[in-house]
C-alpha cells in the first residue's frame, strides 16, 4: 500500500482504506443506535405489550399507537410542559453562560481565574452526585436553601417541600439544577471563542465611538456565533429530552404525575407499564419534535459549506 | 490555555518594542479597562462562589457527624470534622461491587471508543472519499437523536441477546452513544497535525503506516488523552441507560448505587450519602483539573472550524 501512496497512484487499496478505517466505528454505532432505531420505528406501528414480551407475535396496528397518543390529553399537557421547560431552561442557561463569558473577557486575571476554577469544578461534578447534593440543599427541614430563606425573614419556607408542593416549585428546582450544571460548558466554550475576537478591531471601533452593544453586535457576536449556535442547539436537545433530573427528583418524594416531561413519560409508558408499542411511537414523536426544532441548525451546517 | 497564550502574545511585543517610553494607546486603554471594572470583578467572583455552594455543601456535609447535619441552624463549616461517613461508605461491600462494575464499563468504553474513533478520524481527516461530507453531517445528526427516546428499543435488543444486566451490553450502548462525538473531537486533533510531517517522513523512506505510527501518533497523545477522558466521563456518569439495562441489584454502576443508597436511607444518613457523592465526584474532578483546557479546545475547534 505504501508504494502506491508515495507515487500518488490511487490504487484499489488506497481507495478502500478510508472505508476500512471507518468500518469499526460505523458498525458499532449502527448496532448500538441504528438497529434499535429501525426496530423502534417498526415497533411504533405494532401492538407490542406484555403479551408480546412473552413470545406472542406482534400484530400490525398501523397508526393506532400514534392515534392513542394524540387522543390522550395527558400527552399534550406533557408536550407543552416539556417545550416550555426546555425553552425556559435552555434560554436561561445560554443567557447566563454567555453573560459570564463576556464578563470573564473584561475581568481581571484574579476574578477570571476564580471563575475558571468554579466552572471546572461544577462541570466535573457527576450528574447523580449533583442531584443528590441538590436534594439535600432543598431538604424541607434541614436544607440550606430553606434555612437561608427563613433567615431572610420568609418564614413560609420553614419546612417547605420544594419537590412535593406543586409542579411549579418542582420545575424551579429541576431547572435550577440543569442551569447550574450546564452553564460551565457554555461559558467555557463561548469564552474560548471570545479569545478569537480581534482585539485591534474592537479597539478601533471603540475609538470610532461604537458603544458596547454595537461592538457586541458587529464585532464580537459574528466571531462567537458558531459556538453559540452549537451550544444553543445542544442545550435544546438536552433539555427537551431531560430524563435523569426529573426521574431522580420524582423518586425522592417529588410529585410525579404532574411533573412528567417527555423523557419520563416514555419511561413510564414503556418500562413501567410494558406498553412498548405506544412508548416507541412516543419516542418517535420526541425525535421528530427534536429534529423539527434543530433542523434549522442542521440546514445551516449543510449550506454554510464549512464541513470540509 | 488559550487565553494565556493570547495575552502573552499581545503583551510581549509591547514590552519589547523600542518606544516603550511612550506608552502605546493600546496599553493605556487596556489598563483603564482593567482598573475600571471592580464592580464587574466582584460580581464575577460572587457568581463563582454562588456556583460553588453545592459542591462546598457536599464536602462540608460529608465531613460532619449526623447530629450536626440535623442541627438548626446548620453548621456552615465542618467545625467537628470526622471521616466516619467516608469510613461507612468505604467499608460497604455494595460500594466496591458498584465500583467494579463502573470501572469495567468505563474500561471497555474507553478502549473500544478510542481505537475505533482514531481510525475513523484518520479516514475523515486524511482521506478524500465518496460520502465523506454526508458522513460528517451524519455524525452531527446522530448526536441529536435523544438517547432517552431509544432506550425502549435498546432494552428489547439487549434482552433478545441475553445481554441485560451485563457490563458488556451496557458498554456496547455507551460506545455507540459516545462514538460520534469522540470521532468529531478526534478529527479536530488529527486535522491539527500537518500532513506535511507525515509526507516528509514518507519521503525519508517510511511507509504510510510507519509515518503515522512514528510521527503523527506521538503528536496525537494529548488528543487521545482528551477523547479518552470524554469517553470515561460518559460511562462513569451515565445514569439512564444503566437504570434501564441493569435491573438486578448485584450489577449496578456507581450512580445507581448512590441513588439506591440514598433512597434506602430515606434521608436519614445525609452524611453517608454526601460522602458517597464526594467519592464518585473526586476522580472526575482530579481528571478535569488536568485536561480541562484541552477538552474545551477540542470541542470548540470542532465547532469553529466545522
Amino acid at each position: 500500500m505504501s508504494q502506491e501512496v508515495k507515487f500518488r497512484r490511487p490504487s484499489m487499496s488506497q481507495r478502500l482504506a478510508p472505508y476500512g478505517l471507518l468500518a469499526p466505528a460505523v458498525i458499532l454505532v449502527l448496532v448500538a443506535l441504528g438497529y434499535p432505531m429501525v426496530r423502534q420505528f417498526i415497533m411504533s406501528f405494532q401492538e407490542f405489550g406484555l403479551a408480546q414480551q412473552f413470545g406472542q407475535a406482534a400484530t400490525w396496528v398501523g397508526l393506532d399507537n400514534y392515534a392513542t397518543i394524540v387522543a390522550d390529553p395527558y400527552f399534550w399537557t406533557v408536550l407543552l410542559k416539556s417545550l416550555v421547560f426546555c425553552a425556559w431552561t435552555a434560554g436561561l442557561t445560554m443567557v447566563i453562560g454567555i453573560g459570564f463569558a463576556l464578563m470573564m473577557r473584561s475581568a481581571s486575571t484574579v476574578a477570571r481565574t476564580i471563575m475558571n476554577v468554579a466552572l471546572v469544578v461544577v462541570w466535573a461534578m457527576p450528574l447523580i452526585a449533583a442531584l443528590t447534593v441538590w436534594q439535600w440543599l432543598v431538604d424541607p427541614n434541614f436544607g440550606l436553601v430553606n434555612f437561608l430563606l427563613t433567615s431572610l425573614g420568609l418564614s413560609q419556607f420553614q419546612g417547605f417541600s420544594w419537590l412535593a408542593s406543586s409542579f411549579w416549585t418542582f420545575y424551579i428546582i429541576a431547572s435550577a439544577i440543569i442551569i447550574w450544571a450546564s452553564m460551565p460548558l457554555v461559558t467555557i466554550s463561548v469564552y474560548a471563542a471570545l479569545t478569537q475576537v480581534d482585539e485591534a478591531q474592537v479597539e478601533a471601533s471603540e475609538l470610532d465611538g461604537a458603544n458596547y452593544l454595537k461592538r457586541l453586535q458587529h464585532i464580537i457576536f459574528p466571531v462567537i456565533a458558531p459556538v453559540v449556535a452549537l451550544m444553543g442547539v445542544l442545550q435544546v436537545i438536552w433539555d427537551l429530552r431531560v430524563f435523569t433530573h426529573i426521574h431522580v427528583l420524582q423518586q425522592s418524594g417529588g410529585i410525579s404525575t404532574e411533573t412528567n416531561l417527555l423523557g419520563t413519560y416514555v419511561y413510564q409508558v414503556g418500562i413501567s407499564q410494558g406498553n412498548y408499542g405506544v412508548a416507541s411511537a412516543l419516542a418517535m414523536v420526541i425525535l421528530v419534535v427534536t429534529l423539527a426544532i434543530t433542523s434549522k441548525y442542521i440546514h445551516m451546517l449543510f449550506t454554510r459549506g464549512e464541513l470540509q | 490555555m488559550t487565553d494565556r497564550i493570547t495575552t502573552t502574545q499581545a503583551q510581549v511585543p509591547l514590552s519589547l518594542s523600542p518606544d516603550t517610553v511612550t506608552p502605546s494607546p493600546t496599553r493605556r486603554r487596556r489598563r483603564r479597562r482593567g482598573a475600571s471594572s471592580p464592580v464587574l470583578n466582584v460580581f464575577l467572583i460572587l457568581g463563582a462562589l454562588l456556583w460553588l455552594i453545592p459542591v462546598y455543601w457536599m464536602v462540608n456535609s460529608a465531613l460532619q457527624p449526623e447530629r450536626n447535619l440535623l442541627a438548626n441552624p446548620p453548621h456552615l463549616f465542618p467545625d467537628a470534622p470526622t471521616l466516619e461517613n467516608f469510613q461507612g461508605v468505604l467499608t460497604d461491600s455494595s460500594f466496591w461491587s458498584a465500583m467494579g462494575t463502573s470501572l469495567a464499563a468505563a474500561f471497555l468504553t474507553v478502549t473500544v471508543t478510542t481505537i475505533c474513533s482514531l481510525l475513523a478520524a484518520l479516514a475523515l481527516a486524511r482521506f478524500g472519499f465518496l460520502g465523506r461530507r454526508s458522513l460528517i453531517v451524519a455524525i452531527l445528526v446522530v448526536q441529536m437523536i435523544p438517547a432517552e427516546a431509544l432506550f425502549i428499543s435498546q432494552y428489547r435488543m439487549l434482552d433478545g441477546w441475553g445481554l441485560l444486566n451485563s457490563v458488556g451490553g451496557l458498554s456496547l450502548l455507551y460506545i455507540g452513544g459516545v462514538m460520534p462525538f469522540v470521532v468529531w473531537m478526534m478529527r479536530g486533533f488529527v486535522s491539527g497535525i500537518p500532513e506535511e510531517l507525515e509526507q516528509s517522513a514518507m519521503v525519508d523512506g517510511c511507509s504510510r503506516t510507519q509515518a503515522f505510527m512514528k510521527v503523527t501518533l506521538p503528536l496525537l497523545a494529548p488528543g487521545l488523552v482528551s477523547t479518552s477522558v470524554f469517553a470515561f466521563l460518559h460511562s462513569w456518569n451515565e445514569y439512564t441507560l444503566a437504570l434501564v439495562m441493569l435491573s438486578r441489584d448485584t450489577s449496578v454502576t456507581l450512580p445507581l448505587w448512590l441513588q439506591s443508597f440514598q433512597q434506602g436511607l430515606r434521608g436519614s444518613d445525609w452524611g453517608g450519602v454526601m460522602a458517597g457523592s464526594t467519592l464518585i465526584a473526586l476522580p472526575v474532578m482530579i481528571i478535569f483539573a488536568f485536561v480541562q483546557n484541552r477538552m474545551t479546545s477540542g470541542m470548540v475547534s470542532g465547532a469553529v472550524k466545522g
